[in-house]
């Protein structure tokens, strides 16, 4: 087996909060490590720190103590474009309210990530094709958000976050808007995904059943890791 | 790349059909006033400017005071006469001095009635020269028949707009056609080529004796025309005129109730009070374009605000602050040149409503629209502009949120 790789790094994280007086610490000193190819699960009661930790692995938000690395360098030190730009070409991005854009059809919001990846028309066009077969919506290329199920959102908002073939995929209760049946569709697809590409998956729950099925389990509570599973 | 956010600008734009609509509201009422003011305010410049006044540096006209509403010399209340005339001619510095009738008449042919002008041909043969040259009628102008002839009576020509453009219920006049005239008949004997000058196009052209004798106006004269001995200085000249009138006349300096002028000041008169009247209107067309783009400003900030989600989308997805700002900036740039588009379709509908019933209702072609190209382009380009500057902010903000925050909801 192959040496493992740290492609993102938190490192005593901070996220404080101040709401008039009062501040409200979201995350609290979180140190975490993501391994390349793994699949982890971050699991947590409601308001533990779960959706926070995640934008901060994403480089969606910036700590207010502590470091992020990401394939070793420290986010502090890149400029606002160039994280914009790291973000769109390593991570995926998989919400739990699906977060499609309602004016586009699904083919068209399979295409937008690459359109700032400076990807040709011709392009853009095969590849969310072939993303659109692969998550099983072939038929339903040109139907807007509006026009599809939930699951079916869910499975557009997954082929988006493919479609730039991004290192990591980062998920936040991918599940949580599914019944439980649409909701194994999707997590059988991202357990295809990780075992037949290997791509690095980091995956939010709260959901026991949901987070057993990675390879690694953290538990957070008030913002830390408390404990390891497995 | 850029092909693509132009897309993704209309598809938000088209999304929200209702509101571009009522944004764009501004902008083009605002560009559909500056095109129409300027296209026809262009186009009256050019009537004055290259028809109206082919007087030429060496010579003068007097007129009564006043605001002319018709063609010069049409002015009812003060009087020139005959003894003026002659006056003018005894003047130091004037060769040849002349009077010109421009009569209001009754036209009738083919049982149709119509209100135009008759001009008046003065019989002395200097005279008749020089107010045929002025007028743009010349011997080799005549496309048809003959010219009017020193001492014909019930005949007079008419320039070829009587043929192209037939007046009377769509019948068009032919020499030897009679037309009443205040009831007279009287024949038409030569057609001149369009002249540009608007009133001699729609005016019948007649001798001055019979006019005088058909409207019953003995002694007035309407607009004195005179020319100024080679070399002279006109201004000179003028006051000259100036002083004989006034002692003739019996008024004060400074309460003449004629004006003497050289062609040029003709000109420059008219042109001041167009100039006017256009800034005036300009001026009107500004506030409504700077009220447009507070329009789009509030728009976009609106849609900012709206779009708060779909910009962290975007944002978790790569894109950069500058495509966001671009995105936005395309988008109310679009807004803005798709008003100014409309305005200026509304715009020239508005200038050839305003020919088509001006040349019907007045009988006069004086008022043309013209469209420049510059006209249409830097309407468009500034109305891209105005979109664009008012989505600045809005779009700088909205590339300036954190994508959390937007995400969140
Ligand atoms: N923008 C914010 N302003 C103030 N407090 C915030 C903000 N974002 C998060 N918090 C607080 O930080 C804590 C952690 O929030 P977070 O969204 O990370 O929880 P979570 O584990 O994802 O919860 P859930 O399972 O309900 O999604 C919560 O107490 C929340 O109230
Ligand atoms: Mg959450």
């Amino acid at each position: 087996m192959k040496k493992a790789k740290t492609i993102i790094k938190l490192k005593d994280v901070w996220k404080t909060y101040t709401m008039g007086e009062n501040q409200v610490h979201a995350l609290r000193g979180l140190d975490l490590e993501v391994q390349e190819g793994e699949f982890l699960s971050i699991m947590g009661p409601s308001g533990s720190g779960k959706s926070t930790a995640m934008n901060m692995i994403g480089c969606l938000d910036i700590p207010s103590k502590g470091q992020v690395y990401l394939e070793g360098t420290n986010i502090a030190d890149l400029s606002e474009s160039d994280l914009a730009q790291i973000r769109g070409q390593k991570i995926g991005f998989i919400f739990q309210k699906f977060n499609l854009i309602n004016t586009l059809t699904a083919k068209e919001n399979i295409m937008l990530p690459m359109i700032f990846q400076g990807y040709t028309e011709q392009e853009r066009h095969d590849q969310a094709e072939k993303l659109l077969k692969l998550v099983d919506l072939g038929e339903r290329m040109d139907h807007r958000p509006n026009e599809l199920s939930g699951g079916q959102q869910q499975r557009v908002a997954i082929a988006r976050a493919l479609a730039v073939d991004p290192s990591v995929i980062l998920a936040d209760e991918p599940t949580g808007n599914l019944d439980s049946k649409t909701g194994g569709s999707v997590m059988d697809f991202l357990k295809k995904l990780h075992k037949e590409k290997g791509t690095t998956i980091v995956m939010v729950s709260h959901d026991q059943h949901v987070a057993k099925h990675a390879d690694r389990m953290e538990f957070l509570r008030d913002g830390q890791i408390v404990k390891k599973i497995k | 790349m850029l092909s693509e956010y132009l897309r993704l600008a209309t598809r938000s734009l088209t999304r929200r059909k209702l509101r571009s609509w009522l944004t764009m509201i501004g902008i083009f009422i605002g560009i559909a006033a500056v095109v129409s003011l300027i296209s026809l305010g262009q186009g009256m410049q050019n009537a004055i400017t290259e028809q109206f006044f082919q007087l030429g540096a060496d010579k003068i006209t007097v007129a009564t005071k006043g605001v002319e509403t018709g063609p010069p010399g049409s002015n009812n209340d003060v009087l020139l006469q005959e003894s003026d005339l002659d006056v003018v001619r005894r003047a130091n510095g004037i060769t040849v001095a002349t009077g010109r009738l421009v009569e209001p008449i009754r036209a009738e042919f083919n049982d149709k009635e119509r209100f135009t002008y008759v001009a008046t041909l003065p019989d002395d043969m200097d005279e008749r020269t020089m107010v045929k040259e002025v007028a743009n009628v010349m011997d080799e102008d005549i496309v048809q028949g003959r010219m009017l002839k020193a001492g014909d009576t019930w005949k007079m020509i008419v320039s070829e707009d009587y043929v192209n453009d037939p007046k009377f219920d769509g019948k068009n006049l032919v020499v030897g056609n009679k037309v009443r005239v205040n009831g007279q008949p009287v024949e038409v004997v030569g057609i001149f080529a369009k002249t540009g000058n608007p009133f001699v196009d729609m005016s019948f052209v007649m001798n001055e004796e019979p006019v005088r004798n058909l409207l019953d106006i003995p002694v007035k004269q309407g607009l004195i025309l005179a020319q100024v001995e080679q070399g002279a200085d006109m201004s000179r000249i003028v006051e000259i005129v100036e002083k004989d009138l006034r002692k003739h006349r019996n008024v004060d300096k400074g309460e003449e109730d004629f004006e003497v002028q050289t062609g040029e000041e003709l000109l420059d008169t008219f042109r001041t009070v167009l100039g006017v009247v256009t800034a005036v209107l300009v001026g009107i067309a500004a506030i409504s374009l700077l009220v447009g783009g507070i329009g789009i400003m509030n728009t976009m900030y609106t849609a900012v605000l709206e779009r708060r989600k779909e910009i962290g989308i975007l944002k978790a997805i790569g894109a950069r602050n500058e495509d966001v700002l671009l995105l936005f900036l395309i988008e109310s740039g679009l807004l803005g040149m798709l008003g100014g588009a409309i305005g200026i379709l509304l715009g020239i509908a508005f200038s050839k409503l305003v020919e088509v019933s001006a040349t019907a209702s007045l009988g006069t072609t004086l008022i043309q629209a013209h469209f420049p190209w510059y006209l249409i382009l830097g309407s468009l380009v500034f109305s891209f502009t105005v979109g664009a500057l008012a989505g600045t902010y809005p779009a700088w903000q909205a590339s300036k949120l954190q994508p959390v925050e937007a995400l969140r909801q």
